[in-house]
């Protein structure tokens, strides 16, 4: 029985899990009917679908972040990126003769998808064949790639009217969000892709020792290209929801801070900055804590501006819990306690 | 003539000075090579934009550079402290946003000028003392322990007001307006002087106190330099202090520049840091670099700006994909060259 639950408690998403359960206790407390689901137009509204739903533009960049991380990486473009597909695709619908033909709208979120696939190409360059640091590379399109975007939308805040565009961002599946859908086929491809082959495998040596993969055959260059799309792939995507959301597209604001946010679920769920292990389960209770914490915040009647104080005591809590050095500290406890205690021998 | 205007020029001048020694070797080192080229493209962009635009060979076009990007060179000195060992700080712009709203609350509800500055800085030290402390006796990522230190300062900025704060106080009306000539008909600003008080020091804290060679020693190896029996713990965490301590005196020259608090201000200033620090010629990998580079790289993202507003058709979207080219070359200039040494 002990060793059960100490297992549980030494498991990864066991302190992830632990804060997901708080704050939704705190949810409960302030606000009775936080688990209430009801049903309205035959679409399902509640407290836990707007988590879900606003959490997802968070998850799908995160999952992208938590192949990169894996492999000892970091993707500082991702905001950036999400502007640039969102910008892409307005400025497409807007030129469109009609905005609300369905063909049209497939042509916008392609091309945006498409211009993702470019971003992620570039940067996978960079990282993979001329071997930049990954921040830094990255750091190259963050900057720019506002630019770009304000190029695109030619410093304007493109609003458009397009009823089948919005159903990414704020339309419903029998009764569930669109964007849910979305967060879930792209949490589920990569789990697919990763997980059911040994491609998750390489990823992690990769990350573990570059060289020593490659020396092995393990081929990184085209694991770190592909990393990087993947990730530029899930920020375009990430970018659409977020666009369709508000119907406009704004260079400046589209994705501020999400790759903030994506990190931090990402380091939550217990995927460490150091690359060679990584959980995409962890990643996705990180990203509902994330959005989990907004929502408290509002319910609690804190004034939502202040959720990045939140967000810092997060980071900082999980941050130092993870230390090697609080490892330390509390297996030497545990010894003392159990020297104490007269079984020295037997729990060392 | 230039380089008479820069405020210390002598480890500048001292790759010239070696430059008969053998120029190439100057050029292709990852030491000297990339300031060399940043001052090189700063001499081109400022000759090429005197040919182009009528009244830009000025003086006071040059102390433009520097009024206008004083707390950005105080920002990019503490980030190259942080950079030489290795690490990296992202919290900066929003502890000037911070101290910006302290400033400017603190004035409002009738503090005095020479009590509230003080307290700015060392609420700043304060925190990158709390991240020094995070990074080498927690052993988190410099990134992360920074990321949180901004989400802090950023969400501190929103709780004292959301709202524009705008400042009157004589004391930083005086500081913030006045004029100091020089002769000429050019002038500066207090902040200048402050912003180049502050570069001397750094210069001077680098290249002649154990300090200063421990900072380099640690971006070279830190392996090493525990074996050696160099101060790692105390250089690690102070370097995150001074850092903390420069972007608290950014961000009160920034106060001086604005006078006003506003809390989504300097959204993105770190990256203007970095990209000066890397343009600057340090390597982001740490050991290799120089304050006076930092200087150079914030200067060449200022005329940047410069000639697209003198320009007038270019749009300011532009700036940040110029500087994004500009990250790009120079580091992929510095990937070659430090490739080439080893």
């Amino acid at each position: 029985m002990t060793a059960a639950l100490a297992r549980f408690v030494s498991n990864r998403l066991f302190w992830p899990l632990v804060m997901l359960v708080v704050l939704f206790l705190i949810n409960v407390v302030a606000f009775p009917g936080f688990f209430t689901i009801t049903m309205r137009d035959g679409n399902l509204y509640g407290s836990l679908i707007d988590i879900l739903r606003n959490g997802a533009p968070t998850l799908i960049i995160a999952v992208g972040m938590t192949l990169v991380i894996a492999t000892r990486g970091i993707d500082l473009s991702v905001g950036a990126v999400c502007a640039i597909s969102g910008a892409v695709a307005c400025s497409i619908l807007l030129g469109a003769s009609n905005p609300a033909d369905p063909g049209v709208v497939a042509v916008a979120v392609l091309t945006a998808i498409a211009v993702g696939l470019v971003c992620g190409l570039w940067n996978g360059f960079l990282v993979s064949v001329l071997g930049i640091q990954p921040i830094i590379a990255t750091l190259i399109l963050m900057t720019a790639g506002r630019g770009i975007a304000m190029l695109i939308t030619e410093g304007q805040i493109l609003t458009v009217n397009s009823p089948p565009f919005k159903v990414l961002g704020a339309g419903f599946w029998f009764g569930i969000p669109v964007a849910v859908y979305i967060g879930a086929a792209v949490f589920l491809i990569a789990a697919a892709l990763t997980r059911r082959s040994a491609l998750g495998m390489l990823i992690e040596s990769v990350g573990i020792n570059p060289e020593a993969s490659r020396q092995a055959g393990v081929r990184a260059r085209v694991l770190l290209f592909a990393v990087y799309t993947f990730c530029a792939l899930c920020a375009a995507v990430a970018g659409l929801i977020l666009t369709a959301n508000t119907m406009a597209a704004d260079a400046n604001n589209a994705g501020l801070f999400i790759e903030l946010d994506a990190i931090l679920a990402v380091v939550i769920g217990g995927t460490s900055l150091a690359g060679g292990r990584y959980s995409l389960t962890g990643t996705l209770i990180g990203a509902l804590v994330i959005q989990t914490l907004v929502t408290t915040v509002y319910t609690v009647g804190i004034p939502p501006i202040a959720t990045m104080v939140f967000k810092a005591a997060v980071v900082t809590i999980v941050c130092l819990l993870q230390s090697p050095t609080t490892n330390e500290a509390f297996r030497g406890f545990r010894r003392r306690l159990a020297l104490r205690s007269g079984k020295g021998v037997a729990a060392a | 003539m230039t380089i008479s205007l820069a405020p210390t020029p002598a480890p500048v001048r001292s790759p010239l000075q070696r430059a008969t020694g053998g120029i190439r070797g100057t050029f292709t080192s990852p030491k000297y090579g990339p300031v060399l080229v940043t001052l090189i493209l700063f001499v081109a962009v400022f000759i090429g934009g005197g040919i182009r635009y009528p009244g830009f060979f000025s003086g006071q076009v040059l102390l433009n550079l520097l009024v206008d990007n004083a707390y950005l060179i105080v920002l990019a000195v503490g980030m190259t402290f942080v950079i030489l060992t290795g690490g990296i700080d992202l919290s900066v712009g929003a502890v000037v946003a911070m101290s910006t709203m302290i400033a400017a609350s603190l004035l409002q509800s009738g503090w005095p000028a020479y009590a509230v500055i003080p307290l700015i800085l060392l609420a700043t030290s304060l925190l990158g003392l709390l991240v020094g402390i995070m990074v080498h006796y927690f052993k988190v990522q410099p990134f992360i322990a920074t990321l949180a230190a901004m989400f802090l300062a950023r969400g501190l900025c929103y709780i004292i007001s959301q709202n524009s704060i705008s400042i009157s106080d004589p004391t930083f009306i005086a500081l913030g307006v006045g004029r100091i000539p020089l002769g000429g008909g050019l002038s500066i600003t207090p902040s200048v002087i402050i912003a180049v008080v502050v570069v001397v020091v750094a210069v001077w804290v680098l290249h002649r106190t154990r300090f200063g060679r421990t900072v380099y020693a640690l971006g070279g190896s830190e392996q090493s330099g525990l074996l050696m029996g160099l101060p790692v713990a105390r250089t690690k965490v102070l370097v995150y202090v001074i850092s903390g301590l420069c972007s608290g005196i950014a961000g009160v020259l920034f106060t001086l520049y604005t006078l006003s608090g506003y809390p989504l201000t300097a959204i993105g200033t770190e990256l203007d840091a970095i990209a000066a620090v890397v343009i600057g010629g340090t390597l982001l990998a740490g050991g290799y670099g120089f304050v006076l580079g930092s200087v150079l790289g914030v200067l060449v993202l200022g005329i940047i700006q410069t000639i697209i507003s003198f320009e007038g058709t270019l749009s300011s979207w532009w700036t940040r994909i110029f500087i994004g080219a500009l990250l790009l070359v120079f580091i992929v200039l510095q990937r070659v060259l430090t490739a080439r040494r080893r």
